[in-house]
């Protein structure tokens, strides 16, 4: 009778904290978990005709196939590519424009420069490509322009195939170098006054207090994004590289995303792309979960 | 804060600013002025062709500054029907799924970090895992197809409009922000949770609600790859961004309403400008609204991701 009683008063206390999970963990089954079932088609010949309950099943031969597909290897190869430069070029600059903004006194200003600086960051990669052509066309960009202006002759920032990926780079660290700091910002903030007040009496000279107490003091902000970074070269954006790929240079720009794109969006193979998207998210997941490991041996705090 | 402010000022006033720490200092000024100058030219060169003559532009003079001026590309832009109808199917398709995920998020935010709540350690930990491993682009196609959402407004709308990440950012500022005592008391008074949850929790959380309303709705405006995906036949649901897509980054389209405007444009160029700048300007309207809760979600996000 007790017990039944308590029951009755947790139910009539909590009914409705589950009325408030129904609807939240049904879009999770239906959205995400429902998908999983259509991986099953890596391991099919898969016929839309058929379902995937009609449809034959072949082991790994889809895996066999693509593995030596032609495009495969390019395909790892320019997503490798194209994340290891991004990170080179893009993961420093937000470091040294925070510690640039961290000497500035000037409040107006710091303000002004940080609200231009992260704009980038709310564009789509769509007007980010419409610009970009705007301003690294061969004949009609503004830089060209500049260049010829100059007596320079025109350099084809996007129809040449290496001249594509230093603009595909340039472009990532010019929309990503602003909002960046944030986290780094935030970092130094949080580095103790005393610290420099200790290396002002020690002596230390601006240069010095940089390289003793600040950088010291973002060190596991910095060990952490990279350590993450490093997790991700395997994944990609397709929404960044399909907004400034073009016909004119293609052999780097066929990245994993952009050929499951090709392969099962627009040829229908929709085995084999699947395939291609099931080994690109299990060698991230590999991945993320390693970098994770390495963070938290580290000391750090991890993702997960 | 307010300790860091003041140790700066007692810099001054212990080691005197020799010439060379002024030089230092104009150089980070120069450094980010040139910086912050970089990350605004691409507009301004593009706002100056959309707005310039016509001539001057055929001619590559316009840099920095318009030559000339005329609306002509403008006029011809909100001529165009199918720009227009796609602007209304991004702010359509924006506001719902801002509406719908705040609320699946705020529901979710809210039962999981209640501690009567059986089984939400188990719920959490599948809402993880949807975020960390996806089915991936093709299994998530099919099925949008076996749902019969394809080329529909849904497929814009629901597939993502409950995201894991925003929700895990949520729960974390509502378990650290709202006191627990409080909750309790509320529902000893006898107050149902969706009363709590409105009254008290919704008026103490307003900077969380406001950053990730802003992530879902800027979120939602700038993605195009599932319209990519999923919007085939259907031409007049094309969001905004798919639209420009196809107008200016792969050219496959060309522009409606060829005369009928007064003056004529034969530059793709300038019609190209001025449907960039048309896109966004929706964000840069939103820009200094939307900054500020963005670093601020950021920092939060940044503290346990």
């Amino acid at each position: 009778m007790n017990i039944k009683m308590k029951n009755r008063l947790y139910f009539k206390r909590t009914w409705m904290l589950y009325l408030m999970m129904v609807l939240p963990m049904l879009f999770i089954i239906v959205f995400k978990y429902c998908a999983y079932p259509g991986l099953a088609i890596a391991f099919q010949d898969y016929k839309v005709a058929r379902g995937i309950t009609g449809s034959e099943w072949v082991g790994l031969e889809i895996f066999k196939k693509i593995f030596t597909h032609r495009d495969f290897l390019p395909s790892v190869r320019n997503t490798l590519l194209l994340n290891i430069l991004d990170l080179i070029f893009s993961f420093p600059m937000p470091i040294i424009l925070a510690l640039v903004l961290n000497e500035i006194r000037c409040k107006w200003f710091k303000k002004v420069t940080q609200t231009l600086l992260y704009l980038p960051h709310f564009l789509s990669w769509v007007i980010i490509g419409g610009l970009g052509y705007q301003l690294f066309s061969m004949s009609t960009g503004v830089v060209n322009i500049l260049i010829e202006n100059a007596g320079g002759s025109p350099i084809p920032f996007l129809q040449d195939d290496v001249w594509w990926v230093i603009t595909y780079v340039l472009i990532g660290v010019w929309q990503s170098m602003g909002w960046g700091t944030i986290i780094y910002l935030a970092a130094i903030t949080g580095v103790n006054p005393e610290l420099y007040e200790a290396a002002r009496v020690d002596g230390a000279g601006r240069w010095k207090q940089c390289w003793h107490v600040t950088l010291p003091g973002i060190r596991s902000a910095i060990v952490t994004l990279l350590i993450m970074n490093l997790g991700r070269v395997m994944q990609g954006s397709f929404e960044r590289i399909f907004a400034l790929m073009n016909a004119k240079a293609t052999e780097f720009t066929t990245t994993i995303p952009v050929l499951v794109y090709r392969w099962g969006i627009e040829g229908g193979k929709f085995s084999e792309a699947t395939a291609l998207g099931l080994f690109q998210s299990v060698i991230g997941l590999i991945l993320v979960l390693a970098a994770d490991f390495v963070a938290k041996r580290m000391g750090e705090e991890g993702l997960i | 804060m307010t300790a860091v402010k003041r140790s700066v000022k007692g810099t001054k006033k212990i080691v005197g600013r020799t010439k060379k720490d002024y030089v230092i200092t104009a150089c980070f000024y120069i450094i980010l002025a040139l910086v912050a100058a970089i990350c605004l030219f691409p507009f301004l060169h593009v706002l100056s062709k959309s707005i310039s003559d016509e001539a001057y532009v055929i001619a590559n003079k316009v840099v920095l500054f318009p030559k000339g001026f005329s609306l002509d590309a403008y006029k011809k832009v909100f001529a165009d029907s199918s720009i227009m109808r796609s602007l209304y199917v991004s702010v359509v398709v924006t506001v719902a799924f801002t509406a719908i995920g705040m609320f699946l998020t705020v529901c979710a935010s809210y039962a999981l970090t209640r501690k009567e709540l059986k089984g939400r350690r188990v719920m959490t930990f599948l809402i993880m895992v949807s975020m960390y491993f996806t089915a991936g682009t093709i299994p998530d196609y099919l099925l949008m197809n076996n749902l019969h959402m394809l080329d529909t407004w849904w497929c814009l709308i629901l597939p993502l409009c409950f995201s894991p990440y925003n929700f895990l950012i949520m729960k974390n500022n509502f378990s650290s922000t709202i006191p627990n005592s409080l909750i309790e008391a509320a529902v000893m008074d006898g107050a149902g949770h969706f009363t709590i949850l409105a009254r008290i929790v919704l008026p103490l959380t307003k900077p969380i609600i406001a950053t990730i309303t802003l992530f879902y709705a800027v979120g939602r405006w700038n993605t195009y790859s599932d319209a990519l995906y999923y919007i085939k036949q259907r031409v007049d649901l094309r969001p905004l961004q798919l639209k420009l897509y196809y107008l200016v980054v792969s050219a496959q389209e060309s522009f409606q309403a060829e005369g009928g405007v007064t003056g004529v444009l034969t530059n793709p160029e300038v019609l190209k400008a001025a449907c960039v700048i048309f896109a966004t300007i929706p964000i840069i309207i939103a820009y200094p609204f939307v900054q500020k809760y963005f670093v601020q979600g950021t920092m939060v996000g940044a503290v346990k991701e």
